[in-house]
């Protein structure tokens, strides 16, 4: 009997081969590309040396060599202080933004007007950085850039402004065309959680006098709670780790001190100029730091409101 | 019946709901005039008059209506060169990212197969924790796959997100009862997934191809990292080079016969088209798929 139950047991791993074999592909790529990196962020406590590989390379000595470098280096605190700013601007503006569109697209009755404006706000989250960045350069330069030109023709400026080159412009650009392209997209998800509210809800509320502030406090805000909560512990874990495309490709000679952070550093000192060890050490401190941020966000959110990712 | 609630809304909609409407609308129209006006303008300076645009003549509609920025973006060999590298990347990408995704997804969904929690915690932890820039760099180097279009399409080949909604999908709008029965009727497993659920999921396999082919098609960071080489750099390398470097006039070194002024021109015209011919393909991938959008992302966004 016992030993029917244990041949049963092996028997079933047997009879699910082909769902281990449709398993592997999917293994194997997470071992190679995202395990075999993690192992080989050992060379940020070590000399890499690439004629000797990633394990024959000599420890540092002493070990956090390439941490002390960092923190006591020139860049460590305008790098730190830039990436901070920079992604909590964006977390503080552009959370909110999205959750206000869709509670006005809720209450717009028209759906044909409805329609037109949820397919106007996300048609900027298909556009690629590159022309994002791009479109910027063309609209907010000095010689014939449309915003320049507005701005001039209208009498608000005198002289045109340095938007692209100079330092203070760099972070309200960045953040304001984030919102810009990713608005319309956020919404989306509170707007697919909108749609399975049982539209009776409103009806017994107006019935029972509640004004469309009151159902909106009331119905559609808890309605789209869940997803706003995970929405927000994914935006935490973003918060040191903002699109270094985005930024690097904004970057340029003049507004450097506003727009260098820890990403953009981690590939330039990576791999434009080959320190390979320094270049992980850093970017395991930013790593560390962003692991810490979402455990933490998701523990707390998993007390106050039984939401969480895991 | 909907038309009917309509109806009796507006029969008693009052003063203070008037108002309301009223400021919903005007936020409303506001917010799609910030965000359609710089799009707008793009596409009219695109159909414009290269020379209309350098004088700031173009504020909202096309002005001295032509078609010649377009003709010159087509002419220009590195950006077609660009153009077909991508579409590339992105069929080959798209087709392999959807093949592990969901081969690997479905195993984890069924209940069947022994270790199934393990497994999902160690691709979950892939979220929480990478190796980062280098150490990926080491391992696609050492793969000897630098300057290759599998240095693209390899790295990323599953996004975590995708693999968590896919497999929640497959958890949710497939009853298991489905599976069993075809199991006693003497459907092998990966028949089961071939003829059963593969069919049944298609609004989650069209929302994952939008996904991930916007990806690809818009992918520029990768392609800086692994590809040198100029004939295999794909779309967004190139257009960084025209939109951002400003690169174009030095291309456009060999047309000799044009004074600076109109070639200064034309390269401003061209940027125009080269922005709207490169974000074409994806905002109109978007509409074919959007039935399948809110469904399928429902399905896949609830924990199973």
């Amino acid at each position: 009997m016992k030993q029917g139950v244990k041949k049963n047991k092996y028997l079933s791993y047997l009879k699910s081969w082909q769902l281990y074999l449709l398993l592997l592909p999917t293994l194997l790529y997470f071992i190679i590309f995202r395990y075999v990196p993690i192992f080989g962020i050992q060379i940020a406590f070590k000399d890499y040396m690439p004629a000797l590989g990633i394990v024959e390379s000599p420890w540092a000595a002493p070990v956090f060599k390439h941490f002390t470098r960092f923190f006591q280096g020139y860049y460590a605190k305008r790098l730190i202080v830039n990436t901070l700013v920079l992604s909590f601007g964006q977390l503080i503006l552009g959370f909110p933004l999205p959750v206000i569109l869709a509670l006005l697209l809720n209450e717009a009755r028209s759906q044909r007007f409805k329609k037109l404006a949820q397919t106007v706000t996300y048609a900027p989250h298909f556009i690629s950085t590159v022309v994002l960045v791009g479109l910027l350069s063309t609209l907010l330069n000095t010689g014939n850039g449309l915003i320049n030109h507005l701005l001039l023709s209208a009498g608000l400026i005198e002289e045109p402004i340095e938007f692209l080159t100079e330092a203070g412009w760099f972070k309200p650009l960045y953040i304001i065309s984030g919102i810009w392209q990713e608005m319309g997209w956020g919404a989306v998800v509170y707007m697919a959680a909108l749609a399975g509210v049982d539209q009776q809800l409103y009806e017994a509320a107006k019935v029972d006098g509640a004004g469309r502030m009151k159902r909106i406090l009331y119905i559609t805000i808890p309605a789209i709670l869940p997803a706003m909560i995970t929405m927000l512990i994914l935006n935490c874990g973003k918060v040191m780790n903002i699109g270094y495309e985005k930024v690097y490709l904004m970057q340029n000679d003049l507004n450097i001190a506003s727009s260098d952070v820890i990403s953009t550093y981690v590939y330039k000192v990576g791999i434009l100029n080959n320190q390979y060890s320094f270049s992980t050490a850093v970017n395991l401190f930013n790593s560390v730091i962003n692991t810490a941020l979402i455990i933490i966000v998701n523990k707390f959110s998993k007390k106050v409101s039984d939401t969480s990712l895991w | 019946m909907k038309h009917k609630n309509n109806r009796e809304d507006r029969s008693v909609t009052g003063n203070s709901d008037r108002v309301f409407d009223g400021v919903v609308y005007a936020l409303l129209a506001v917010i799609l005039v910030l965000i359609a006006y710089p799009l707008l303008y793009v596409v009219s300076c695109s159909l414009s008059d290269p020379a209309r645009i350098l004088t700031n003549d173009i504020i909202l509609f096309p002005k001295g209506f032509n078609v010649e920025s377009y003709v010159s973006v087509i002419k220009e060999n590195r950006l077609t060169g660009g153009y077909v590298n991508t579409i590339v990347y992105t069929v080959v990408g798209t087709a392999i990212n959807i093949s592990l995704t969901a081969t690997g997804a479905y195993a984890l969904s069924c209940r069947k197969l022994k270790g199934r929690g393990v497994f999902t915690k160690f691709i979950l932890f892939t979220m929480l924790f990478s190796g980062g820039l280098i150490p990926t760099y080491l391992v696609v180097s050492d793969l000897h796959l630098l300057n290759s279009m599998w240095s693209i399409v390899l790295p990323n080949a599953v996004g975590v997100t995708n693999f968590i909604i896919m497999k929640n999908s497959f958890e949710n709008s497939i009853p298991d009862e489905l599976k069993e029965a075809a199991s006693v009727e003497g459907c092998s497993d990966i028949g089961i997934f071939l003829k059963i659920v593969l069919p049944l999921s298609k609004p989650i396999l069209a929302v994952m191809v939008i996904f991930y082919s916007v990806g690809h098609w818009n992918e520029y960071f990768n392609a800086l990292l692994y590809i040198t080489e100029k004939s295999a750099q794909p779309l967004q390398v190139v257009l960084r080079d025209i939109l951002i470097s400003n690169e174009l006039t030095e291309m456009m070194g060999n047309v000799n016969q044009l004074n600076s002024e109109s070639r200064l021109a034309i390269a401003e015209g061209m940027k125009y088209s080269t922005i709207v011919i490169s974000s074409l393909p994806m905002i109109l991938l978007y509409p074919f798929f959007q039935k399948y959008f809110v469904k399928g992302v429902m399905v896949g966004a609830v924990k199973g």
